[in-house]
């Protein structure tokens, strides 16, 4: 019996058109944008200067506070320009401009194949390497991953999650790397497993991957406690709550961490870079990006450089089709669209969709009908017409809150589900940052 | 049958006048005792309850000015001196006379000024929009056009100029309470003084971009090249940020600064007689980029 956690959750067309286009490595650039704020927290600061001659590897960015990340150069070249440029949204973001030349490592960097399981290393040195290594979460979020493989010391983790659903539509970089390099993940996760001080370790892939399932399970044979557990397709799936809960059958409470009910995720992403950084001593310079749509000639799946202009990756997969409107970055159900083409990659990129109009455009909007269906398809248990309708009378943040607001995850189901095409999220999410706003700024009991 | 219908009557009137008489002791015992000049000040207030004053509503409002020593720091946006004035009278004070208001929309980016340069298809709010990323234009900090303010204004004041896609105000129905400039999540506008015969000057822009960035997303934005200031001969316009703020409470309306701008991102409003032909070698390049653009 395959597994699916119990609460909403819908079945989008998974669309996995790019499933069998084998990784392949990007083209070198001629100029790369690598931005400070590639992880969740304080963007970094930029320690080099113009004219400087970096090397790939170096570290061109260190942590501003306590969740904030180290940012390493993914090219080797001269250091053109330190100013803030704009990201996918228009923002302006720190970047550090440097000019490609040839492709020089830094010497500590082990670039062979080889797979090394053997770690020596101690805890507290293996989490120095993963955050000296810039490892932020690769699924979406970015989390810096040094911070979350370090919990409360109050608070003891039973088990290790690995997130290999990919519920999203369209993206396939996981179901690649799972397929290609099943080993080096599993070797990062039993890195991780042993800084937790956990036994056990689950990987749950959804049931359309068979290969990425194949060569998992293939690979968990050799290690000890890895299990690899098949999950029915349902988005989204890769949420925390909704994988801890669907392999593990515990709940995390309202305003509770996936601490509390003893479990640590991590995307299979994340496991291979914490691998690279641990025992071949290799930043997160690179990441897999799939570039797929089906208005495109031919899907892709790239191992692109940090930094790399998205306008340059959809020029090399073939150049945007006459009839495309939208390029949305991470997928169809939450990804954003961006408005900046000549925006780079930051570390947890991890697809780029090109949409035709027809695909994109948003259905007019009508009365809600009170079906219902919305309350049906929310995962976390609230009721999204509810709260749109609290939210379009404005100031109810007290109601608000009372409703939950704050545990919404943004993941589009509502929207997606509703036959009155009422856009429910978008005013659910600018009410939910006012709400936390408002509770962040209480004093602590 | 009459019997019983004269009875409940009778009942119902009996205790009707128990309950009267229960009722009066209760009033007398627990009376509140209000000044009752806060029901002539409240009768005098406009009645709009908007907010814009500072007091939760108009009823707030009175009571605040009855117990406050004198009306000074105490004004009715929606009612205006003449409404101060009666307050003033009913409370036996002298109003002091405060200059009439106004909300100033500073951005100028029609469509002939500011190309769009991607579809915003989301939900019609600047709100939204403006959580989701910097706007549908290049410039990142002008009018959305989603109306916001509009749905804010209480008096039908504001509007979206469909033909150019930026919010509009009628003067004559806005009373500056402030709800707009609340609503705009960009801090575009601004309640300024009507001026004398509603003749007033505006940087109508709030772009805080350098000069050359500015300049690409739209034909009459502010490039911070301080001219203006320069050729402000009361030290009432200021540079900061690559963006030109006139201090309203210095300015005396000379337009030697909209002369001088160079992009035409200063506005001069309600003046009856066209501006001065100004100096050739800077007024020609102001003209030609703009109807460029519109042209396009």
């Amino acid at each position: 019996m395959k597994r699916t956690f119990r609460i909403g959750g819908v079945h989008p067309n998974d669309n996995k058109i790019s499933k069998n286009a084998a990784i392949e490595v990007f083209p070198a650039v001629e100029t790369a944008y690598i931005s400070m704020a590639q992880h969740l927290g304080a963007p970094a600061n930029p320690v080099v200067a113009v004219g400087d001659k970096v090397k790939v590897g170096q570290v061109i960015g260190e942590p501003n506070g306590f969740i904030s990340g180290y940012v390493h150069s993914s090219v080797s070249g001269t250091v053109k320009a330190v100013e803030p440029r704009a990201d996918i949204a228009g923002n302006p973001v720190m970047n550090v401009v440097i000019a490609v030349e040839g492709d020089e490592w830094c010497e500590e960097i082990d670039r062979s194949t080889d797979i090394v399981r053997e770690c020596s290393l101690t805890c507290e040195e293996i989490l120095a390497r993963i955050k000296n290594c810039g490892v932020v979460g690769m699924g979406g979020a970015s989390f810096p991953t040094h911070v979350k493989l370090n919990p409360p010391k109050d608070k003891k983790a039973v088990a290790l999650i690995l997130n290999g659903t990919e519920c999203e539509p369209y993206i396939t970089s996981d179901d690649r790397i799972m397929r290609e390099r099943p080993v080096e993940i599993l070797i990062g996760a039993e890195i991780m497993k042993k800084v937790l001080g956990v036994d056990k370790c689950y990987v749950g892939i959804e049931e359309n991957k068979p290969e990425a399932i194949a060569s998992m399970s293939a690979a968990a044979e050799k290690f000890d406690g890895i299990e690899v557990v098949v999950l029915k397709k349902k988005y989204p799936q890769g949420g925390e709550k909704q994988l801890i809960d669907a392999i593990m059958h515990r709940q995390v409470p309202s305003g509770a961490l996936p601490i509390d009910v003893g479990a640590v995720v991590q995307n299979v992403a994340t496991s291979l870079a914490v691998y690279e950084a641990v025992q071949k001593n290799k930043p997160v310079i690179d990441n897999s990006v799939t570039v797929s749509g089906h208005c495109m000639a031919s899907q892709h799946n790239y191992l692109v450089r940090v930094g790399t202009p998205i306008s340059k990756i959809l020029e090399v997969a073939g150049g945007l089709p006459e009839n495309a409107a939208k390029v949305v970055s991470g997928g169809p159900m939450m990804g954003k669209a961006v408005v900046n083409l000549e925006a780079a990659t930051v570390k947890a990129n991890g697809s780029f969709l090109i949409m035709t109009a027809e695909e994109t455009v948003r259905k007019r909007e009508s009365n809600c009908i009170r079906c219902g269906k919305c309350a049906d398809a929310c995962p976390m248990g609230l009721e999204p017409y509810l709260l749109n309708k609290l939210a379009r009378v404005g100031g109810l943040y007290d109601e608000l809150e009372k409703e939950r607001i704050f545990d919404c995850i943004e993941c589009g189901c509502c929207l997606y589900t509703c036959p009155s095409n009422i856009p429910l999220l978008d005013l659910i999410r600018i009410n939910k940052a006012e709400v936390m706003k408002i509770m962040r700024s209480r004093p602590k009991k | 049958m009459t019997g019983t219908i004269l009875f409940t009557i009778a009942c119902l009137v009996v205790l009707g006048l128990l309950f009267s008489v229960v009722l009066y002791f209760v009033a007398q015992k627990f009376k509140v005792e209000e000044d009752p000049r806060i029901e002539i000040v409240e009768s005098i207030m406009p009645g709009a309850n908007c907010g814009g004053c500072g007091h939760a509503g108009c009823h707030a409002f009175a009571e605040a000015v009855v117990k406050a020593p004198s009306v000074e720091g105490f004004f009715c946006p929606v009612g205006g001196n003449a409404t101060m004035a009666k307050v003033a009278a009913a409370l036996g004070q002298e109003a002091v006379e405060k200059e009439p208001m106004v909300a100033v929309v500073r951005c100028n980016g029609s469509f002939g000024n500011r190309a769009k340069t991607n579809q915003y298809d989301g939900y019609a709010s600047c709100k939204v929009m403006s959580a989701l990323y910097t706007g549908d234009t290049a410039c990142k900090y002008g009018c959305l056009g989603l109306g916001d303010c509009v749905s804010a204004c209480k008096f039908g004041a504001i509007k979206v100029n469909p033909e150019k896609g930026i919010a509009e105000v009628d003067e004559n129905k806005c009373t500056s309470c402030g709800a707009c400039v609340k609503a705009c999540p960009k801090g575009v506008i601004e309640i300024r003084p009507k001026g004398k015969n509603g003749r007033r000057v505006c940087v109508s822009c709030v772009n805080k971009d350098k000069g050359a960035v500015t300049r690409k997303a739209c034909s009459v934005g502010c490039i911070g090249c301080g001219k203006c200031a320069k050729a402000c001969p009361f030290e009432a316009i200021t540079v900061e940020n690559n963006v030109a703020y006139i201090d309203f409470t210095k300015c005396k309306s000379c337009r030697k600064c909209v002369a001088e701008c160079p992009t035409g991102a200063i506005n001069a409003v309600n003046f009856p007689t066209p501006l001065p032909p100004k100096p050739a070698p800077a007024a020609t390049p102001a003209p030609a980029p703009q109807n460029e653009t519109e042209n396009k």
